[in-house]
């Protein structure tokens, strides 16, 4: 047994050590993305391929967490501004000349690889802030939440002009965590709400019709059961008749023959629910919340502000991209756009949030040193 | 320098236990929002469980009809009159054929579309089920089969399929009595159970296939398939066969039908006989009859409008719609009439001059023959047919004692043939003339009345009818042309029951008399039917009745010179008649539409007739048929 601090590694415990992993998250994860593979299976129509690709995927974004994981949380927050800047230069650039995909600009075509800019900043905007706040003092002042709000603004309009709501409210919700986290008073909170109240019909009058239109089906999806209340309404029916139990793996009706749209990708949640039942999703959110603890337990035991701010900041945000797409998909949040974290298929996002993890890690590894 | 970091210890401790308290505060919020999800998951899948499984049901599962075989039609010894053919018909499906203009465009290059097959394919398409193929065209030849079917990558949501068409292999000789299926249109819609007719495309239109649609039709089986949400039919779940339609047995003999069509050349006219003993139409003959397979899947405007404007009005079914004075023919009734009511006696003779004159009047009845008949009886007065006895027996009898006779023979109601068309005729009477024409009854009118003349009209098929009954001697059987009905091609044909009537009450000595005059009608030298019939070679006799049908009224002092006369103003010729006399077999009546006198032409069309039927029963040798 190798010996480093007087306690007894086993050869595991080692080897996660000296790749600065945390076994619990890795676990966690792993149980996830399985439970992802298996829903796709039954949501591609049992497509080897796609599941082929899926794996693919998985791959990089172990690789990617494997590789932040090593990067020291002092070159992080060195980079963080960098990084800012850089995500920030990509989305204006993603305005004059990015390709169009679905209706919306989003891609960046670098001729080796083709990605969304927007999902540089959800990483970059919880480091910047961060960064940005442990220069400053504890809590907040009313400058500091000026020059915050500018950071926060600015990337979140020009995503929301791609379009991309979703995406949009991720990183603006990953930036006011960190706000949050920081120890901002609660009047502020209030204050914010309140302004976000107001701000609703401005809001209301620069979103396109089709974002207009998913606000309205939400309320009242059986108004469009043919248009934009389909979703919703094929949504509910497969989670509904999937029971306390489900249909079973590769069973669910609706999923099978198509009457769920998008079922892959943001409607995955409604696959599983079909197939797996009350009793699957139960399963599935508790291992988001376990997730979601285990970060923040990491969070709250690093030893700088800026490693706890950016740490609680990514595992809040993975909480918000569980919520916002089981309520969407569930009929209690408008559609827009935001897939199930770790298991919808698609790449982006998949990658991205290894990455976070894989900060996170390494943040907790400099921890463990620092404990020494 | 140890306060300063003493002080950066101390801030460094606030702001961690300040972080803890968020992350404190940020847990119990996610705890709050995962079990709200939880809460909001149970009521859809556990509160609202039954409900959107039903919903989720409700999208996979289709009910498909499967439409039933329509039953056959067979003559009385099994020869086909109506058939199920496979045909190949282009079907398309709207949903996988992209854009459906330039597909029919695309299609006009294989295949000729009419603007009917279009309109008609197009007003279907808006009727349709997702994902219900919708007929374009049918009875495509292998030609076009073969060409559509390389030219399939080019064509999406085409599809060639063979569905059994009705087809009527008799063609025009059973038009006028098996009539003929079409398209269901909206006015069917209507009338029909559309449960059972989910699956069905045609419908019976005319004669026996309309009158025995329930019958023909079956019942309408199903499937239960699941779908996927493009409507497309991923497998079958359960099946209820559907009941094919029972198979008809006419009692129409093909050879019977075809000798009398043959009979009738080269006239225009009917020609219906009964088996008196049954009541089974054993021939139904309007001619000219025309080729019914085209109305099957819709004709073409051309060829109706040309049917439609043939001067020999080959759609009119003469046998059955057609309403003629009966003119002579009925005359044995109004002496069954005389006799039954004692107003006259089988004896008494009266001096039958050219003319009749009622009392105190001035006007003149004429006979048909210029000079009149002499000396006549009712015996001879039938046989020869005197007009100025009939005047004088209507005159003495009066409109209320004649109509009711009529009437129990079946004049002026409908005999309730089991096919379409058939018209009542009119039975004139006061009551009759008074709801009509608002108008009283003229002691005239009962003169023109007993001689068959006036208002009273006809059908061929009641003046069939009508002989059937003299020949039963007043006993009625309901006329019918099914015989028998079969279910499914191993079953055995179920004999359809006799169904007798009210009979006509006379004594038998009266019976006798009428019997003995239309035997005399035929074969006595003063027979009006003697030259024609009476005179050649026979092995058998005859009992039977001419009659001319007046086209229009003469005046007065007006002669009908057939020579001076357009030929489409010459009488009807009519003939009743049945056979043997002694022991009928057969009952016949026959109309030849402007064949002049009903001696010279009608009768011998009705001596064919009932020479080929008693060869078909093997009581007459080929040999003494008539050359």
């Amino acid at each position: 047994m190798i010996s480093v601090t007087g306690r007894e590694l086993t050869p595991s415990q080692w080897i996660l050590r000296s790749l600065r992993l945390d076994g619990t998250l890795l676990v966690l994860i792993g149980i996830l993305l399985a439970i992802g593979l298996v829903v796709l299976f039954s949501a591609t129509g049992e497509s080897i391929a796609a599941l082929q690709r899926q794996s693919g995927r998985i791959a990089v974004g172990l690789f990617a967490l494997l590789l932040f994981a090593q990067v020291p949380v002092s070159t992080l927050r060195a980079w963080a501004p960098w990084l800012f800047l850089l995500g920030l230069g990509m989305l204006i650039a993603v305005m004059q000349v990015g390709d169009v995909g679905k209706g919306a600009r989003r891609w960046l075509d670098l001729g080796l690889i083709r990605f969304q800019p927007s999902e540089i900043m959800k990483l970059a905007m919880p480091l910047m802030v961060a960064w940005y706040l442990s220069l400053r003092k504890a809590p907040p002042r009313l400058l500091d939440l000026l020059v915050i709000s500018v950071l926060i603004v600015v990337p979140v309009l020009l995503v929301m002009r791609q379009p991309d709501l979703g995406t949009a409210l991720l990183i603006g919700a990953a930036g006011l965590l960190v706000v949050f986290l920081a120890g901002l008073s609660w009047r502020w909170f209030l204050g914010l709400g309140l302004a976000i109240a107001a701000a609703v019909p401005l809001l209301w009058s620069q979103m396109h019709d089709y974002q207009r239109q998913r606000v309205l089906t939400l309320f009242n999806p059986e108004s469009d059961p043919l248009g934009a209340g389909y979703h919703i309404i094929q949504s509910k029916i497969a989670i509904g008749s999937g029971g306390l139990y489900g249909k079973g793996w590769l069973n669910g009706t609706q999923s099978q023959l198509q009457f769920l749209p998008e079922r892959s990708t943001d409607f995955v949640f409604a696959v599983y629910a079909e197939e797996f039942g009350f009793v699957g999703i139960a399963v599935l959110l508790a291992l988001y919340f376990l997730i979601v603890a285990r970060g923040l337990w990491i969070a709250a035991l690093a030893q700088d502000r800026f490693s706890r701010l950016v740490a609680g900041s990514i595992s809040l945000t993975f909480a918000v991209y569980m919520v916002v797409n089981i309520g969407m998909v569930s009929g209690m949040l408008p559609v827009v756009g935001v897939p199930l974290p770790l298991v919808s298929y698609g790449g982006t996002s998949l990658v991205t949030l290894m990455v976070g993890f894989g900060i996170l890690m390494g943040i907790h590894s400099q921890q463990r040193l620092v404990n020494r | 320098m140890l306060i300063d970091r003493q002080d950066s210890y101390n801030e460094e401790g606030r702001d961690q236990s300040r972080f803890s308290v968020r992350v404190l505060v940020s847990i119990l919020f996610l705890l709050l929002l995962v079990l709200l999800l939880a809460g909001r998951m149970f009521t859809l899948q556990v509160g609202a469980h039954e409900h959107f499984t039903t919903l989720s049901e409700n999208n996979r599962l289709r009910i498909e009809p499967i439409p039933p075989t329509r039953g056959l039609i067979y003559d009385r010894n099994g020869i086909l009159l109506a058939e199920n053919r496979p045909a190949y018909q282009l079907e398309v499906t709207v949903e996988q054929a992209g854009d459906l203009e330039l597909l029919l465009e695309r299609l006009s290059g294989f295949v000729e579309l009419s603007p009917a097959e279009m309109d008609r394919f197009r007003a279907s398409v808006r009727q349709r089920r997702p994902f219900q193929p919708v007929l374009l065209k049918s009875g495509l030849d292998d030609e076009t089969v073969a060409r559509i079917a390389v030219a399939r990558h080019e064509l999406p949501g085409v599809e060639i399929e063979a569905r059994p068409v009705r087809h009527y292999p008799q063609g025009a000789d059973f038009a006028h009595v098996v009539g003929y299926v079409g398209r269901i249109n909206e006015q069917d819609l209507r009338r029909l159970d559309m449960r059972n007719y989910a699956g069905t495309s045609h419908t019976g239109k005319t004669g026996v296939e309309r009158h025995y649609e329930d019958v023909l039709h079956g019942t309408t089986g199903h499937k239960q398939v699941e779908v996927n949400a493009q409507g497309r039919v991923i497998r079958e779940l359960s099946v209820v066969p559907p009941v094919p339609g029972q198979d008809l047995f006419l009692s129409i003999d093909v050879g019977l039908q075809r000798a009398a069509r043959d009979a009738l050349a080269p006239h225009d006219g009917a020609v219906v006989a009964i088996d008196p003993a049954t009541g089974e139409v054993l021939a139904l003959v309007s001619k000219p009859g025309f080729d019914p397979n085209p109305f099957v899947n819709g004709i073409s405007h051309r060829d109706f409008s040309a049917l439609q404007s043939d001067p020999h009005k080959p759609l009119f079914n003469r046998a059955l719609s057609g309403q003629y004075p009966p003119g002579s023919t009925l005359k044995p009734i109004v002496a069954l009439a005389g006799l039954e009511e004692n107003v006259t006696t089988a004896e008494r003779r009266m001096f039958a001059t050219g003319y009749y004159q009622l009392p105190g009047h001035e006007r003149r009845y004429r006979d048909w023959r210029r000079g009149g008949h002499g000396w006549v009886d009712m015996n001879r007065a039938i046989a020869v047919s005197s007009d100025v006895y009939f005047y004088d027996l209507g005159h003495k009898l009066g409109i209320d004692r004649m109509a009711p006779m009529l009437g129990a023979f079946g004049v002026g109601s409908r005999v309730g043939i089991d096919a379409t068309g058939e018209r009542p005729g009119i039975l004139p009477s006061r009551e009759w003339k008074r709801s009509v024409q608002n108008l009283q009854w003229f002691p005239g009118e009962t003169l023109i009345t007993a001689i068959g003349q006036g208002y009273m009209l006809t059908t061929p098929l009641q003046l069939a009818d009508v002989t059937s009954t003299l020949a039963n001697r007043g006993q009625r059987v309901q006329t019918r042309l099914v015989r028998a009905i079969r279910d499914g091609a191993d079953g055995e044909p179920l004999a359809e029951p006799l169904r007798y009537l009210d009979p006509v009450i006379a004594s038998d000595a009266h019976w006798d008399v009428i019997h003995q005059a239309l035997i005399d009608a035929v074969h006595a030298r003063h027979g009006t039917a003697w030259g024609s019939v009476g005179s050649t070679s026979h092995t058998y006799r005859i009992a039977g009745k001419t009659g001319t049908a007046q086209v229009f009224s003469l005046a007065p002092d007006q002669e009908y010179d057939e020579s001076k006369l357009d030929r489409r103003l010459w009488d009807h010729a009519l003939f009743i008649g049945y056979a043997p006399a002694e022991a009928p077999e057969i009952a016949v009546a026959v109309l030849a539409e402007h064949g002049g006198s009903g001696g010279r032409v009608a009768a011998p069309i009705a001596r064919r007739v009932i020479d080929a039927y008693l060869t078909s029963l093997g009581l007459l040798a080929a040999a003494e048929e008539e050359p």
